[in-house]
C-alpha cells in the first residue's frame, strides 16, 4: 500500500476528496506497488474481473427476454437464439462465459496453491476467494437450470435431492428449496431470482478480496516479501495494467473462439431437449467445472457420506493456511511439495474425468482412490511436509531469484582476481 | 531421493494414462462410427449449400412434416439471409398453403386463415399427447434443435436415416418396431422414412436416399442454428481484429516496460560499480598503496 499522502491538484478536487476520497482511492489503485517479478499466472485476477462483468452485462440483456416459467423457458431461449438481435451472440457469450470463468478461477486457485499465496499474511484474501468460488458454483448451477432442458431439470433434481440426506430435517429443507414436492415452476422461479442476486454478492466479495489484497500487497513467484517502494516493485499503472490487458486479450481470443466456432462443445446435447419429468436421461452429469465434486459425491457408498465428503472437499480448502505448516511460500523452493502439487492437479483432473463417467467398475474404484488421495494430500501430507521437507535456500531479494545465477558477487570476484593477477596467494 | 521420486511419478502418470483410456471400451456400450459425409457448414468458413437447404425443406415438407414439428421456425426464416433464401414471394406462397388457427375474433370465435410469413411452422399435431397417440406410443421429436440435441448431431441424423437394415438372426422385433443400427438399442419406432425416388426434386437432382438424407440433415442443422453463417463470418472478423489488437498491445507493453527495465538496469549498474569500488579499495588497503611495486 502506498503510504504517501495524496493531495488532488485542483481546488475542486481537494474539496471533493476531503468529503469523499474517491480521488485518493483512484490514486492508490494506480500507484499500488506490485512486485516486478509477477509472471503471467498473476494476470488471472484481472481476467476474472472481466469474466464477472461480462456475465453480469450479458445476463442483464438475457433477463430482458427470458421467461422464467416451465411452459415458456425453453421456448424463450429459442426466441433469444433466433429472433432477438444478436441474441445468439449474447447467449453463447453468457453460456461459454460461465465455462471460461471457471477455467480462469481454477488457474487462479492453482496458482495460489503453487506459490503459497494463501499463507500468512494473506489468509483472509484466500478465504474470501473461496467464498467467491462457492457462490460462483451456486450461481452457475442455478443458471444451468434456467433453459429448462433435460440436464437442467435432472441436474436440479439430483443436486437438490442431496439435501434429503441430512438427518431429520433433510426432507423439509428439500421441500422448502423446491417450493413444492418436486422440481417445478416454483423452483425455476426462485432459481432465477437467486441467479440474478448472487452475482452481485460475488461482486461485493470481489471488492473485499481486492481490498484485502491491497493490505499486504501481492505475493510473487519467489514467495518472499518485497521491499515496497524500492526497485523491486512497480506501480500498478501502467505496468501491470498493460500486462493484464495483454493476457486478457489472449484469453478473449480463446473465449470467443469457443463462442463463434464451438459454442456447444462445453455443454451437454441433452439440454437442447425440453425438460420432461417422465423421461430420465441415460447419464445425468453436471457441467464440466463441477465434475470433480460430483465424482467425490458418488465415490462414497452412503448418500449422507457422499454429501459430507463433497462439501468437505471444498471447505477443507478454507483450513489450508493452517494445514500447510511450511514457512516457505513458493513451491520453487519446496522440492517435494512441488511434486505433490502436480499430483494434486492430476488427481483433480482425474476426478473430473471420472465424474463424467458412470459410477461403476473401474471408474468407481479410481474415484475412491482419487477421493482418498485428495483428502490425504490436505490432511496428512501437507502438515507433515511442513515439518520434514528440506527446502532450498531462499534468495535475499526477488532481484536475485536464484543464488547461483551469475550476479554481482560473481562479477566482483572475477574483477578482483583479474586485478590481482594470477598468484595472489603467494603473498601470504 | 528427488530423482527417484521423479522417475516414479513419470512412470505413475504414464501408467494411469495408458490404463484409463481403454477403460471406456469395457464399461460403456460400444460406440458405433457414424457415416460421414462432407458438410459444407463445418469449419470456420462453413456456409450452407442453398440448393441443398431448399431441397431439404422439400424433404421435410413432403416426408417428415407428417409427424415431426419444427415449431421454432417461422415461414419468414425461409427467405432470410443465411437460410434456404427462397424469394420473399416463394416464402409467402409456402406460408399460404397452411391453415393457421387464429383468434378469437370480435365474436369470440376461433377461425382459420392462410398462413403468413410471421407465423411459426404449423405443427402436425396440436399437442404432444396426440402425436404420441398417433405414432404407436412414440413421440416424434420436434426437430427445431434436433441437430444440437444429439451428440455429433449432423452425422447422427444422416446415419440414422440410412441405418435401416434387416435385423440380425435372433433379434426380436415387435410390430411397428424397426431395426436401425445407429439407434440406441437398435430399435426404432419410425419406419424407414426415405427411399430412392420417394419424392421428385424440382431442380432435377437425382433422388437417391443418400442425397435426400444429406439435404434434410443440412436443413435440420440450419433449423437448429439459423444464424450459423453470420456466426462464422463475425467470428472470423473478430478473431482477426483481436489478433491485430493483441500485437499492438504487445508492442505497447514492451515499450512501457522498457522504461522500468532501463531504470532498474541503471540502478543495478550503479550498485555493481559501487561494489567494484569497494573491493578495489579493500584490495588496495590490503596490498599497500602501490601493489605493482611488489612485482
Amino acid at each position: 500500500m502506498s503510504e504517501e499522502k495524496y493531495i488532488p491538484k485542483s481546488k475542486l478536487g481537494q474539496w471533493f476528496d476531503s468529503r469523499l476520497p474517491l480521488l485518493t482511492l483512484s490514486y492508490h489503485l494506480q500507484a499500488y506497488p506490485t512486485p516486478k517479478n509477477l509472471n503471467y499466472w498473476w494476470t488471472f485476477g484481472g481476467i476474472l474481473t472481466f469474466c464477472l462483468i461480462t456475465q453480469i452485462v450479458t445476463g442483464l440483456v438475457l433477463a430482458m427476454h427470458y421467461v422464467a416459467h416451465v411452459d415458456h423457458a425453453f421456448e424463450s431461449i429459442e426466441h433469444i437464439m433466433r429472433d432477438v438481435n444478436y441474441g445468439w451472440l449474447i447467449r453463447y457469450v453468457h453460456a461459454n462465459g460461465a465455462s471460461m470463468f471457471f477455467l480462469a478461477v481454477y488457474i487462479h486457485i492453482f496458482r495460489s496453491l503453487f506459490y503459497g499465496s494463501y499463507k500468512s499474511p494473506r489468509e483472509v484474501i484466500w478465504i474470501i476467494g473461496l467464498l467467491i468460488y462457492i457462490l460462483m458454483m451456486a450461481t452457475a448451477f442455478m443458471g444451468y437450470v434456467l433453459p429448462w432442458g433435460q440436464m437442467s431439470f435432472w441436474g436440479a433434481t439430483v443436486i437438490t435431492n442431496l439435501f434429503t440426506a441430512i438427518p431429520f430435517i433433510g426432507e423439509s429443507i428439500t421441500t422448502w428449496l423446491w417450493g413444492g414436492y418436486s422440481v417445478d415452476n416454483p423452483t425455476l422461479n426462485r432459481f432465477y431470482s437467486l441467479h440474478y442476486l448472487l452475482p452481485f454478492l460475488i461482486f461485493g466479495l470481489v471488492i473485499l478480496h481486492i481490498w484485502a489484497l491491497h493490505v499486504p500487497g501481492n505475493n510473487n513467484p519467489i514467495g518472499i516479501d518485497v521491499k515496497k517502494n524500492s526497485n523491486e516493485t512497480m506501480p500498478f499503472h501502467p505496468y501491470m495494467v498493460m500486462k493484464d490487458l495483454l493476457a486478457l486479450l489472449a484469453f478473449i481470443i480463446v473465449f470467443l473462439w469457443f463462442v463463434f466456432f464451438a459454442p456447444n462443445a462445453l455443454g451437454h446435447p441433452d439440454n437442447y431437449i425440453e425438460a420432461n419429468p417422465l423421461v430420465t436421461p441415460a447419464h445425468i452429469v453436471p457441467e464440466w467445472y463441477l465434475l470433480p465434486f460430483y465424482a467425490i459425491l458418488r465415490a462414497i457408498p452412503s448418500k449422507l457420506g457422499g454429501v459430507i465428503f463433497m462439501f468437505a472437499a471444498i471447505f477443507i480448502l478454507m483450513l489450508l493456511p493452517w494445514l500447510d505448516t511450511s514457512k516457505v511460500r513458493s513451491a520453487i523452493f519446496r522440492p517435494i511439495y512441488k511434486k505433490l502439487f502436480w499430483i494434486l492437479v492430476f488427481t483433480v483432473i482425474l476426478l473430473g474425468y471420472l465424474g463424467a463417467k458412470p459410477p461403476e467398475g473401474i471408474y468407481l474404484i479410481l474415484s475412491r482412490l482419487a477421493t482418498a488421495y485428495y483428502f490425504i494430500h490436505f490432511l496428512i501430507l501437507l502438515p507433515l511436509l511442513g515439518r520434514y521437507e528440506k527446502t532450498d535456500p531462499l534468495p535475499m531479494s526477488i532481484s536475485d531469484p536464484v543464488l547461483d545465477k551469475p550476479g554481482v558477487i560473481d562479477k566482483v570476484k572475477k574483477a578482483a582476481s583479474e586485478y590481482e593477477g594470477e598468484n595472489v596467494g603467494s603473498f601470504k | 531421493m528427488s530423482a527417484h521420486l521423479n522417475k516414479f511419478l513419470n512412470f505413475f502418470f504414464i501408467a494411469v494414462l495408458i490404463f484409463v483410456n481403454p477403460l471406456s471400451a469395457f464399461s460403456e456400450e460400444k460406440k458405433i462410427d457414424y457415416l460421414e459425409t462432407n458438410w459444407s457448414f463445418n469449419g470456420i468458413f462453413g456456409t450452407f449449400d442453398r440448393a441443398s437447404l431448399q431441397r431439404g425443406y422439400q424433404v421435410y415438407q413432403e416426408v417428415c412434416s407428417g409427424c415431426h414439428s419444427v415449431q421454432h421456425l417461422s415461414y419468414r426464416n425461409l427467405y432470410e439471409e443465411g437460410g434456404p433464401e427462397f424469394s420473399k414471394e416463394e416464402a409467402k406462397a409456402i406460408a399460404s398453403q397452411f391453415d393457421v388457427t387464429d383468434g378469437p375474433n370480435s365474436d369470440g370465435e376461433m377461425f382459420t386463415r392462410p398462413g403468413k410469413l410471421s407465423d411459426k411452422f404449423v405443427s402436425p399435431f396440436t399437442n404432444i399427447e396426440s402425436s404420441i397417440a398417433s405414432n404407436g406410443g412414440a413421440y416424434p421429436p420436434d426437430m427445431s434443435v434436433l441437430a444440437k440435441a444429439r451428440p455429433d448431431g449432423a452425422n447422427y441424423i444422416y446415419s440414422l436415416l440410412l441405418g435401416y437394415e434387416d435385423p440380425p438372426a435372433g433379434f426380436e422385433l415387435d410390430d411397428g418396431v424397426y431395426y436401425n443400427k445407429y439407434m440406441a438399442g437398435q430399435k426404432i419406432k419410425m419406419s424407414e422414412p426415405i427411399l430412392d425416388g420417394l419424392i421428385e426434386y424440382a431442380d432435377g437432382t437425382e433422388e437417391t436416399k443418400e442425397q435426400m438424407a444429406k439435404d434434410i440433415t443440412t436443413f435440420l442443422v440450419w433449423a437448429s442454428e439459423p444464424h450459423l453463417e453470420s456466426q462464422h463470418k463475425m467470428g472470423f472478423k473478430t478473431i482477426i481484429y483481436l489478433i491485430i489488437l493483441f500485437t499492438l498491445v504487445y508492442l505497447s507493453k514492451q515499450k512501457v516496460w522498457s522504461r522500468f527495465n532501463s531504470k532498474v538496469e541503471e540502478e543495478k549498474e550503479e550498485e555493481e560499480e559501487d561494489a567494484y569500488d569497494k573491493v578495489e579499495a579493500a584490495v588496495t588497503k590490503y596490498e599497500g598503496e602501490d601493489p605493482k611495486s611488489f612485482k
